[in-house]
Parts: C-alpha cells; sequence; structure tokens
C-alpha cells in the first residue's frame, strides 16, 4: 500500500543554505504523525514544499503514489493535500458562513459559477453547517471573521482546511496563542477528525504532541534526525539533547 | 423566527444578493432624472458614465484587491475604438458600443498577463506603464486618431435606428443611462455569485484563497478582463455621445481621478463608484463655478480629509447617528476590509 503522502530526497536550497536536507518521509494512510523540530529546524520550509508554495531544488513527493512536485499548489489541494497555517489566514472582511461556503463550492467545481447566487444550493449549505457545527462554528457563522474571538478563528482555520476534503491534513501548530480556555475545544476536535483523514500535525506544543501522535519524527537543521513511536522518542537521548532538553531547560 | 441552522444560513446568504431599498431609491432617481433635469442631461450623461467607469475598476480593486493606476488604458481604448470605428466602418452605436466593449476586453485579457506578476507596487507600476504606453501610441498614431488634435469626425446615426443624439443631451442620457444600467445588473449579479465570492478570499487573503484551493491567476485575469471590457464600455459611450476623443481619455489623470472617485464613494459595494462620480462632478461643477483656478485644492484638501479620517470610521459616526435618531441598538464598529 503507497504512502499517503511521501517524499524521496527532497531538498530546498536558499543560496549556500540548505533549509531542506535530502528529506525522506513517509506519512502512512490515517496516521496521527507529529513533525517536531527546534526554532529553525526548517518545518516551515518542509511544509511549504509539500503544498507547492516552494519548488524543491531536489526530490519528489508523492502525494498516495501520484508525483506531484512540480504542481500547482490548488491542484495539490484539489488531489487533498490540504494545510493549516500557524498563523491564521483567514479572510477577514467575510463571515465564516461566506468563507466555508466558498472552500465548499469551489471543491465541488462551482468555483466558476458566475449567473447563479451563492447559497442557492442547499448541497453546499448543509456541508457548510454540518462543518460549522463539527467545529462548533455554528452559532458565529454569520459574524464577520475579523471580530471573532481569537479561539473561534482558530477553529475556523482548521474547518477552512476541513472543508476542502483533505485526504492528508497538515496542521501547523493548531494551538498556537490559544488561550487555555478554549484550547479543551480545539484539542478535541482536532483528536475527533475522521480517521480516513491522515494526519501530519507540525507543533512546538509537545503536550498536544504526546497526547495526538502514535508517530514522532524530528526535523534538525533541515534533515531528518530521527523517527519513531511517542514512547521511542520521549526515551531517545539523542532528542532531549537537541529538542527536549532545550525545551525543559529553556 | 430563528429556524434551523440550514434555514438561517440560507437565508443570510440570500440576503446579500437581495435588493435594498436603497438601491431601488437610486435607480429610481436615476432614471426619473431623465423627466425632471431635462436642462442637466449633458452632466449627468458625464457623469453616469464615469459612474461605469468607476464601477469597472471596483470590479478589481473593491472585489479582487488589484490597485490599478492605469484603468484609463482600456477606457482611453474602448473610446478611440468606438469613435474610429464609426468613422471607418459603421455609425450605429450598439454595433460599435459592443465591439469596443469586446475588443477592449481583449486588451485587458492580454495585459492581466502583466498585473498578474508582483503585488500592489509593482501592480501600480505595470498598470501605468501600460496605459502611457497606449497614450503613447494614439498621440503618434495622427494618421488614425487625429493625435493630439483629437479625432475629429465622428458622426453616430440614431441608437437602434430610432433615436438621434440631440444637442441637449437627452438620447445621450438615456442611452448611457441604460447601457450602465444593464451592465450594473450584469455585475451586480456577478459579485454575489460562488465566482463573486471566490475573488473577494483573494482580495482579502491570496496565499489562503490558493490553499483552499481556488485557481487565484485565473480568477484575476478573468475580472481584469471583465473590468477591461466595462470601462471600454464606458469609453466607447463617451466617444458615442459627444462625438469626440481627444488624448484626454487615456491620460494619467483619468486614471488618478476614478480612483479618487472610489476612495470618495467607497469600495466593494458597487455604488461606490456611482457615488464617487457624482460627489466628484457635482463637486467639480460647484467649486470651478466659484472659484475656477483652486478646484483640484479643494478636491485635494477633500481627500487628504478623507483618508486621515477614514471612511468606515464616518460612516461608523453616521450609522451610530442613525441608529440613535431611530431608537435601535448602536452597531458595532467595522475594521477596514482588506486594508481598502
Amino acid at each position: 500500500m503507497s504512502a499517503a503522502l511521501e517524499t524521496v530526497g527532497l531538498q530546498k536550497r536558499f543560496g549556500g543554505i540548505v533549509a531542506t536536507d535530502d528529506v525522506s518521509f513517509r506519512l502512512e494512510p490515517g496516521a496521527r504523525h507529529a513533525l517536531i523540530g527546534p526554532n529553525g529546524a526548517g518545518k516551515t520550509t518542509f511544509v511549504n514544499l509539500l503544498t507547492g508554495v516552494l519548488q524543491p531544488s531536489a526530490g519528489t513527493i508523492r502525494l498516495h503514489g501520484e508525483d506531484i512536485s512540480a504542481m500547482a499548489p490548488e491542484r495539490r489541494v484539489k488531489r487533498g493535500l490540504v494545510r493549516t497555517f500557524q498563523i491564521n489566514q483567514l479572510f477577514a472582511g467575510m463571515t465564516p458562513l461566506e468563507t466555508l461556503g466558498v472552500a465548499v463550492s469551489e471543491r465541488m467545481g462551482h468555483g466558476y459559477e458566475f449567473w447563479r447566487p451563492a447559497g442557492s444550493k442547499s448541497v453546499v449549505i448543509d456541508e457548510i453547517v454540518e462543518i460549522a457545527t463539527r467545529f462548533k462554528l455554528a452559532d458565529v457563522l454569520e459574524e464577520r471573521t475579523a471580530s471573532l474571538p481569537y479561539g473561534k478563528q482558530r477553529l475556523l482555520e482548521i474547518a477552512l482546511a476541513f472543508a476542502c476534503q483533505p485526504r492528508v491534513l497538515l496542521l501547523d501548530e493548531p494551538a498556537a496563542g490559544v488561550p487555555e480556555a478554549e484550547r479543551h475545544d480545539l484539542l478535541a476536535t482536532v483528536a475527533a477528525l475522521p480517521r480516513d483523514v491522515s494526519v501530519l500535525l507540525i507543533e512546538h506544543d509537545m503536550d498536544l504532541v504526546f497526547s495526538f501522535a502514535e508517530r514522532i519524527s524530528v526535523l534538525v537543521n533541515g534533515a531528518l534526525f530521527t523517527e519513531g513511536t511517542v514512547s521511542e522518542i520521549a526515551n531517545d537521548p539523542r532528542v532531549r539533547a537537541v529538542y527536549l532538553g532545550e525545551s525543559l531547560d529553556g | 423566527m430563528q429556524g434551523t441552522p440550514t434555514e438561517t444560513a440560507t437565508r443570510h446568504l440570500a440576503e446579500t444578493s437581495r435588493w435594498k431599498p436603497l438601491e431601488f431609491a437610486f435607480w429610481l432617481v436615476a432614471f426619473g432624472a431623465i423627466w425632471l433635469l431635462p436642462s442637466h442631461h449633458l452632466i449627468l450623461n458625464e457623469i453616469i458614465i464615469t459612474a461605469l467607469f468607476a464601477m469597472s475598476l471596483d470590479l478589481i480593486l473593491g472585489y479582487a484587491g488589484i490597485a490599478s493606476l492605469g484603468h484609463a488604458a482600456f477606457f482611453g481604448f474602448g473610446a478611440y475604438f468606438a469613435g474610429i470605428f464609426a468613422i471607418r466602418v459603421i455609425g450605429d452605436p450598439l454595433t460599435g458600443l459592443v465591439l469596443a466593449t469586446l475588443a477592449s476586453g481583449a486588451l485587458g485579457f492580454i495585459t492581466s498577463f502583466l498585473v498578474l506578476r508582483g503585488v500592489d507596487l509593482a501592480r501600480l507600476m505595470v498598470t501605468l506603464g501600460v496605459a502611457l504606453v497606449l497614450g503613447e501610441i494614439a498621440n503618434k498614431m495622427t494618421w488614425l486618431t487625429g493625435g493630439a488634435d483629437g479625432l475629429q469626425g465622428v458622426v453616430m446615426g440614431p441608437v437602434l435606428g430610432l433615436f438621434e443624439f440631440d444637442l441637449y443631451g437627452r438620447t445621450a442620457y438615456v442611452y448611457s443611462l441604460v447601457v450602465t444600467f444593464l451592465l450594473f445588473l450584469i455585475a451586480r449579479r456577478i459579485v454575489v455569485s460562488p465566482f463573486g465570492l471566490s475573488l473577494r478570499t483573494i482580495r482579502d487573503n491570496p496565499l489562503r484563497a490558493r490553499a483552499i484551493g481556488i485557481p487565484v491567476n485565473r480568477r484575476l485575469i478573468a475580472v481584469y478582463t471583465l473590468a477591461a471590457a466595462y470601462a471600454g464600455a464606458a469609453g466607447a459611450l463617451l466617444a458615442q455621445t459627444t462625438q469626440f476623443v481627444s488624448l484626454d481619455v487615456i491620460a494619467l489623470h483619468r486614471s488618478a481621478d476614478v480612483l479618487l472617485m472610489l476612495v470618495i464613494g467607497g469600495t466593494g459595494y458597487l455604488y461606490g463608484g456611482f457615488a464617487g462620480a457624482i460627489v466628484f462632478k457635482v463637486l467639480q461643477d460647484v467649486i470651478s463655478n466659484w472659484t475656477p483656478q483652486y478646484w483640484t485644492f479643494w478636491i485635494g484638501l477633500i481627500l487628504v480629509i478623507l483618508v486621515l479620517i477614514g471612511r468606515e470610521r464616518m460612516n461608523h459616526q453616521v450609522a451610530v447617528l442613525w441608529a440613535r435618531l431611530r431608537g435601535k441598538p448602536e452597531p458595532r464598529p467595522r475594521t477596514i476590509v482588506g486594508g481598502h
């Protein structure tokens, strides 16, 4: 069975700097996999390569066996590779209703329909409401995104990716900046994601990593340092030295 | 009555596309002016054409976030196309209008690929550059455009073969108004469609729009082409109703003026261009009657005040006042949408 997402010898150079160094990585179907690493380890570059924001200098990326290395970002999304952002990337002037509506109707191929008012297809509306309920956004659907509390914006960030019907979901520090009170909602939502979605979690927060992930990969200086189960990584002295030790001390 | 979430959502989405009472009032007044303001048809014609031009810029600025300092390129192209077409081929206004609109759209499609490169400042410069190049071409091709003397000898036939253009601008105004209204209806339908919504996501956050699978570049090409066609239609209307085209139609100040009108009237709701054009033209008329040399001084001052105070804030003050007068709860302040 082919991996949900796989990179082979992936490399990215910026001039003399190697930001991603020969990374060969496998994300199994249905995985709950975390990618950790100290600041500047190249996690963001890696995600940008996967999603197509950056072009790799060498290596290939495969999504369910298909080579997507040269594919435009929006086409990767249509193939089911979707990400969320560490810093909210939302549509400030629109409501969650409109935001989710755009994503759902785009996915269904209605993006070029210019002669029909948005919201006239009940399939789309039903799905918006279903996603909003799942992500606890049903009560704020008609408010402007910019005026939502931060925790709700964070949920919308993930809901929006979910509305693209991902087969592989890249969660980039979903809990970043979320106050303690709203954290629980968010974690519960992340944990309740359906099992047919393979998830790669890029995270700093060790509580979240250990409670969510089944496997962990550690990225250091752009290269894959080690990989293993949660307990293997937690008990690996080298990982403690480069990463956990650092965060425990600091 | 609340209803299920689905019903509420459907109602809210339907609300954005429903016509508001003020909109009916606006068009009623615009059409009423045919009979109520017979001595002002010439200026009304000029206003409605400028408004259509401003609306075309709103389509790209207000809905897709493309700032342009050279939108007069398409206005001017449409004007010259319609003028030259009338002289060399046939004087029928509608034929000329349709062809000028399509030709301007084609020009917009071709130049859209330049606009896709880069963001705000680069776009301002590219659009400015395209307009400058076209302006100079119009200046040099004297045999075709009349160059600095302007395009002379445009003679238009009657609209639909029935309505001759008259000295008082009555036919001109009715013709321009009807065309503008039809184009407005189309634009209004487009901006509330799934396509229109996807444009707004691009305006608010192109990075995320791409990340949810929206082909950003293709959408921008589509709306840029549409806006160019609309600008070309406005230019064609001006050429046909004034039966004259000068280099002024493509000049930098025309691009700047129309941007100014949108700043005055507001972007992203289609009426900003109309409000801006009316305020701009009426101010121009009133102030230049009062002090002919210094009218740009006043319009400049108004612009500075508008931008410094912020129209959103002023709108909010008006909304608060309005709510107080009617004894309703005060609306919440709105932050500036998309930075425009």
